[in-house]
């Protein structure tokens, strides 16, 4: 319970000095409703079924793109790995890409890919794969030497050695990186149905609601995509602290 | 020491190692007998470590031959416990599975290999859960597990890296016990290399004093102290005097 408390008051402050803006009139009612009347819209929408399907289309989205960039970036993250002076060697376009805004390579994808739904998938698959593969690579280049000479002195040859020691010693970081590639696709996902020929998923939402003066839904739905993100990050360190039991320890 | 060449395991003749342009070995020549506990010991940086993973085949020599009856390594049964226990377990698998894996790895029948593990834990009186994962276990007992896989094999010769300088004294002295009174069951040809000039002495049959680099033999001292060699066998006579004949070379040899 005590756990709980502090972040539930945070939660409770946050609402309270909305509102308390809200009676202050610190903005146009139209701009800035009350928290109340926010969240009857949004949940009046969840129950017509509208934002829930929109949920539902922007969560597809962007497990399919973090599918694919887990099966492109793990192996080739942890291949790379294991050949350092190959990892050194194309560092720097994995480093730049990584670092380039995915916005900015909308209209690369979309001459690509076309206007429609494998644009943004393939944004968000390309912006989660260069992040997975980058953490695999360094999980691989930092496992412990004296682990892979255990194994090597048992009789391990090259490939079981990359099975049974240089695997497990990346996957903390490896998780590390799903993690991270994760909340960067739902990022991507959602600022590709804004702008991106799109008629359904959070993003596209979101900038219809405003575009309509529906601010409650609007505040509503941001909401919804950080519940999301936050739900998605929580999974996943759940998932981290249950497969790398040996972490840190 | 002169042993002839049929009783002897390994055959080190002319090895050659330097690291950055300095000479670590330079024509290092040494013979260890079948079944003999041969302690390294010399001052910091002068090259045991190295010598023994050059002799396990772990780092490459500049030239020299290593030489089990005339086998490479490669083609030897060997087994190593590093000093840190901590990184050379595999904390993914339990301690049981660590000790089970090299004998998969040579590929024995399921039943041979719970064979082994039940005997290994026979030996070594081992009373804490095997089931449990390595950081679950205290330092002793790891390092315990890990002397435990590097027998496991049934190794021509085992090589202990330091095994005992990462624990306290108590633990220790336990496992050096239970350590010298299996080596010497099953009479495993072995290279120790401590810092510790006490446990050198108590678990070897013989030590070897090393110089500062260039590495050259300071003294090969016979240890013919009776076996088992418990706590009271620190304070007899006998091992006093080796132990003062050892410092005296361990002063001169840090000295000169």
């Amino acid at each position: 319970m005590k756990t709980l408390a502090a972040p539930v008051a945070g939660a409770v402050g946050f609402i309270l000095l909305w509102q308390v803006a809200v009676w202050l009139r610190v903005a146009d009612p139209i701009l800035l409703p009350p928290p109340a009347e926010a969240f009857t819209d949004t949940w009046a929408a969840l129950v017509r079924g509208t934002l829930a399907l929109d949920t539902w289309r922007t969560v597809q989205r962007t497990m399919l793109s973090f599918l694919i960039a887990t099966a492109i970036g793990v192996p080739l993250g942890v291949a790379l790995g294991a050949k350092e002076s190959v990892y050194r060697s194309v560092e720097f376009v994995v480093d730049f890409f990584r670092s380039t805004p995915a916005s900015a390579m909308f209209p690369l994808f979309i001459v690509l890919f076309g206007p429609g739904e494998s644009t943004k998938i393939a944004v968000a698959a390309f912006g989660a794969a260069l992040v997975i593969l980058f953490n695999a690579a360094y999980g691989v280049i930092n496992a412990r030497r004296t682990r892979v000479l255990a194994a090597r002195i048992m009789g391990a040859s090259g490939p079981r050695i990359m099975a049974d020691v240089l695997v497990w010693e990346a996957l903390p970081q490896i998780l590390v990186g799903m993690r991270a590639g994760v909340s960067l696709a739902l990022v991507i996902v959602v600022v590709a149905e804004m702008f991106i020929g799109s008629t359904d998923g959070l993003g596209h939402r979101v900038i219809n609601a405003q575009m309509l003066f529906e601010s409650g839904l609007m505040y509503g739905t941001i909401f919804v995509a950080g519940a999301l993100g936050y739900a998605l990050n929580l999974l996943f360190l759940l998932i981290e602290k249950r497969f790398v039991h040996w972490a840190g320890r | 020491m002169s042993i002839p060449p049929r009783q002897a395991a390994i055959s080190i003749r002319g090895l050659r190692k330097a690291f950055g342009g300095q000479p670590v070995y330079s024509g290092f020549d040494l013979d260890v007998r079948r079944g003999d506990i041969l302690a390294i010991f010399g001052p910091n940086g002068c090259g045991k470590s190295t010598l023994i993973n050059m002799a396990a085949g772990l780092l490459a020599t500049d030239g020299g031959t290593i030489l089990y009856d005339g086998r490479d390594v490669a083609d030897v049964r060997v087994g190593y416990v590093f000093q840190n226990y901590r990184e050379a377990l595999f904390p993914w698998r339990r301690a049981a599975d660590n000790i089970r894996y090299p004998l998969r790895l040579m590929g024995l029948p399921k039943p041979e290999i719970e064979r082994r593990l039940e005997r290994l834990a026979t030996s070594f009186r081992v009373r804490f859960d095997l089931h449990r994962y390595p950081y679950e276990l205290s330092g002793g007992q790891q390092q315990l597990v890990s002397i435990m896989r590097a027998l496991a094999v049934e190794p021509e010769v085992l090589f202990l890296d330091e095994p005992f300088s990462a624990l306290d004294y108590e633990t220790t002295l336990s496992l050096r016990d239970l350590l010298q009174a299996v080596l010497k069951e099953i009479g495993v040809t072995t290279l120790l290399v401590s810092h510790d000039l006490e446990e050198s002495i108590v678990l070897a049959d013989r030590l070897l004093m090393l110089t500062r680099r260039p590495t050259t033999v300071a003294d090969d001292v016979p240890v013919a102290l009776p076996w088992p060699r418990g706590t009271a066998a620190l304070s007899s006579p006998d091992f006093v005097a080796i132990k003062a004949r050892c410092l005296d070379v361990f002063q001169a040899a840090v000295a000169a």
